[in-house]
């Protein structure tokens, strides 16, 4: 072979790497590239890869369920249960509801929604919920009626049963054909079809990376305007685009040049390249943001000792948490509220030390009294998380100050979510004390807050046996008035910073930038793209 | 040769099933539960060991490996942890990013590379052998996603030219969208690259250079260009070639980079996520899939030696 008649082939060969790989990727070409006048592409704060929003609390799956499916009840700006998807009435004793299905609501493959897939959704949602599980341990039957009927009749009075079916976070029912609500709730779905105001498509699915909801144009909104999760649920746009980016300077890049519309959580640090944009605006997209926790292991020394536990608290201070957090006051506020503030049960009782600057000399008091001995506190610090690397810092300095021996150690999310599930001694691979961040709508009644969970070796990981708090979760569910469950929800806030269950570290908010175009977004905790207009 | 072929071919297997099983055992000593990123925060103890069960994690890990062997013999990747998927479905939609992009890099490297290379040996010790071994440094040196930020900065962002991310894929879009959205990736990517075969393709000039058939062919009156290229960089080719395709495991990590600060949905992107969430069956099958390319790719090489170089036969 001559080196021309090589040359000639490698060129060749080269050229027909290049062009099969081309070819190749016309196999990516889905259908459905002919609609869409108005396209919203938003960069959401991670990828959606799970798609059941039973099986996960993942926000992103739960954002994603919100733009397909629809719910019978849903809360207005005031935390108020309105219909959705149904109304209902309530018999004189309580014990029995009866939902009406709103006419013409349709699944996306054309089916009408009727109340038997209502009872299976609930049904599965129920076996996941930590409140639906609440409800069904008083539900004497869950029953479709009919087609546009459903009666749910209790053992005993529970009344904020609206309240935990209509809630917004972290699983909320949603409401899925019945013939996919009937797959265990331990396994994911692999269909899915909802009624809600966007389809899925499920073509243009890329795990992790992309994902494209289309209008529903069969979608009946209510007449009443949006407010909050419930309202009318106009859509204006005919395709929205979510796009995972990991990169957060690309995001804002993105945005600044006009290649992506929306980014929902920007780094705070971040938004001076924002700044002077006039055509790119950066806000706080709702008041009440996130709570942020330390949660301590009741099963091992030092904190199965109720005072040691009240030392840690007495020693933190919220703003030195939220400074290093978050930096600009303006997205953060000191908050004692375990309900967290601005919500209807809102109390900071006990909290004062917590806000206002910690009290030290006190901290240290109590670990004397308590008989700290200097066993090392492991503590766990999760350095890839953003949100979640600042709080150990902070409070392994503040408790080293007050007279604990940290032993801070750094690791991935990962490895602090498998080893917070350990129940081995802290020293043989457990570990003393870790920080997480809520949604105040996950924390903002007893019955949800998982940290509110007195049940020992069933409860979410630190694993406090308490009874009292049992006992006033059953007098909040028996609690029928808003005046009465404050009352129980001002004990539990009490009980709470006694028996230091949990130390709320304060709220924050994460702002979110949009081009100027994009107007009337709703102020919702949860990030939703009906109402919201591209001009 | 076609029994050095069969060989080197057969060998594949027990190196790919060495990597199975080392992969399959490193990821299984990692701390890490994918049970526990798909239920989320709120999980109590004992739905996640329900999870675990219905995902069959709980099984001996002996009995996980023979299932995964016993599929992968079949072809069958699995299906990802986390969304269900087929693994072969997200492997296929992210490999045309990375490898349209790979081959515009290596096309972009070499068509520059070279001949800087061949430049700087020719003006050995000159200002332009300088300047070729400063960018030379500073091109190995300087990681891969400062150099994407400064482009993003300076062609995105300051002057507008060019986009700050995204892909479009050819086929969809038109080769043209193609390039005009991946010419900034693949010259960052190209620039360690070609900082490496054009220290390479300098160094092996130099020495083919002060050889004797190279003054003979002067002194026969050969046009220079024809001394250069004819009978200097052929016989010079080989160790090109040998840093081309090593350079290969340098592109591959660089891709990783780089399809991050470009938003590329590339299979590096698709790693980095699947360790990231412990998603195993896309770790192993992305790692069962870059250890048979970098195979392949080294086989090509050596193959491709007998071309370049007929001394060498096997």
């Amino acid at each position: 072979m001559t080196i021309q008649n090589f040359r000639s082939k490698g060129a060749s060969r080269v050229r027909g790497l290049l062009g099969g790989a081309l070819l190749a990727s016309t196999a990516l070409v889905t259908a459905g590239a002919a609609f869409a006048e108005t396209t919203i592409t938003a960069v959401m704060h991670s990828g959606l890869r799970v798609l059941d929003p039973v099986i996960t609390t993942a926000h992103i799956t739960r954002n994603h369920a919100y733009m397909i499916y629809d719910v019978l009840v849903a809360v207005d700006d005031e935390f108020v249960p309105q219909p959705q998807m149904a109304s209902w009435t309530v018999s004189d004793d309580g014990l029995v509801y009866t939902f009406t299905l709103r006419d013409g609501l349709k699944f996306h493959d054309g089916a009408p929604v009727t109340m038997a897939d209502a009872e299976a959704s609930l049904k599965r949602w129920a076996e996941r919920d930590s409140g639906g599980q609440l409800i069904m341990d008083r539900t004497e039957s869950l029953t479709a009626t009919d087609d546009s009927t459903l009666v749910w009749t209790l053992t005993e009075p529970f009344g904020p049963l609206l309240d935990t079916i209509g809630k917004q976070s972290a699983l909320p029912p949603f409401i899925m054909p019945a013939r996919v609500a009937e797959t265990p709730s331990d396994t994911a779905i692999t269909e899915h079809i909802g009624s809600g105001p966007f389809t899925f498509a499920e073509a243009n699915f890329q795990p992790g990376v992309s994902v494209t909801y289309l209008k529903n144009e069969e979608y009946v909104p209510r007449d009443e305007p949006a407010s909050n999760m419930a309202g009318g649920k106009v859509v204006h746009v005919d395709k929205v685009v979510w796009s995972t980016m990991p990169d957060a300077s690309t995001a804002i890049n993105a945005l600044l040049s006009d290649e992506i519309d929306y980014i929902e959580s920007v780094q705070v640090d971040l938004l001076p390249l924002l700044e002077g944009d006039p055509d790119v605006v950066y806000e706080k997209r709702e008041p009440l943001g996130y709570q942020t926790i330390g949660r301590m292991n009741f099963l091992h020394e030092p904190f199965d000792n109720k005072l040691v536990r009240q030392a840690a608290l007495k020693a933190l201070d919220q703003e030195a948490v939220l400074v290093a957090m978050m930096g600009n006051p303006e997205y953060y506020a000191v908050c004692g509220a375990i309900f967290g503030c601005g919500t209807p049960l809102a109390d900071d009782a006990g909290s004062d030390t917590l806000t206002s600057g910690g009290d030290m000399e006190a901290a240290k008091a109590l670990l004397e009294e308590a008989g700290y001995d200097g066993t090392p506190i492991v503590l766990m610090a999760p350095t890839d998380v953003i949100s979640l690397s600042a709080q150990p810092v902070v409070a392994a300095q503040a408790l080293r100050a007050a007279g604990f021996n940290v032993d801070m150690q750094p690791m991935d999310w990962q490895t602090l979510v498998t080893r917070r599930a350990s129940q081995a001694d802290p020293a043989d691979g457990g570990w003393n004390i870790f920080f997480t961040n809520w949604l105040v709508p996950e924390i903002f009644n007893p019955l949800i807050s998982p940290m509110l969970n007195g049940r020992g070796d069933n409860a979410w990981f630190g694993w406090p046996t308490d009874e009292t708090i049992e006992e006033l979760k059953v007098e909040f569910i028996a609690a029928t008035t808003p005046e009465e469950q404050l009352d129980v929800a001002k004990r539990i806030q009490a009980h709470n910073m006694e028996e230091v269950l949990y130390i709320p570290l304060g709220q924050y908010v994460g702002p979110q930038a949009r081009r100027a175009d994009i107007v009337d977004l709703l102020p919702t905790p949860v990030p939703v793209f009906w109402n919201v207009k591209k001009e | 040769m076609l029994g050095y072929l069969i060989r080197r071919v057969l060998a594949i297997f027990p190196v790919m099933l060495i990597v199975a099983i080392f992969v399959f055992l490193l990821l299984r000593l990692t701390p890490g539960d994918p049970a526990a990123i798909i239920a989320g925060d709120m999980a109590t103890p004992e739905q996640l060991e329900r999870i675990r069960e219905a995902m069959g994690l709980n099984q001996p890990i002996h009995t996980q490996f023979i299932t995964w062997m016993g599929r992968l013999l079949q072809g069958d990747l699995g299906v990802s942890l986390i969304s269900g998927t087929p693994v072969t479905t997200m492997v296929y939609q992210r490999m045309f990013p990375t490898i349209n992009i790979a081959l515009l890099t290596i096309l972009i490297a070499v068509a520059i590379a070279v001949p800087m290379g061949v430049l700087a040996a020719w003006r050995h010790r000159s200002w332009v052998d300088y300047a070729v071994m400063s960018f030379s440094v500073l091109g190995f040196s300087v990681p891969v996603f400062v150099i994407g930020y400064v482009f993003i900065l300076v062609f995105s962002i300051t002057f507008g030219w060019l986009p700050v991310q995204g892909y479009a894929a050819p086929a969809e879009r038109g080769f043209d969208e193609f390039l005009y959205r991946a010419i900034l990736p693949a010259f960052t990517l190209a620039t360690i690259y070609i900082a490496l075969i054009a220290r390479m393709t300098r160094a092996s000039m130099l020495e083919v250079l002060g050889e004797d058939y190279i003054r003979t062919a002067r002194a026969k009156g050969v046009k220079e260009s024809r001394v250069l290229f004819r009978h200097a960089l052929r016989n010079a080719a080989v160790p090109i070639l040998t840093v081309i395709g090593t350079g290969f495991a340098l592109l591959i990590s660089g891709v990783v980079v780089t399809e991050s600060v470009f938003n590329i949905p590339g299979v590096g992107r698709l790693t980095v996520d699947a360790i990231l969430a412990r998603d195993y069956p896309v770790i192993q099958a992305m790692i069962l899939i870059t250890s048979g390319v970098y195979v392949m790719v080294n086989l090509i090489i050596d193959i491709s030696y007998t071309i370049f170089d007929p001394r060498i036969r096997y």
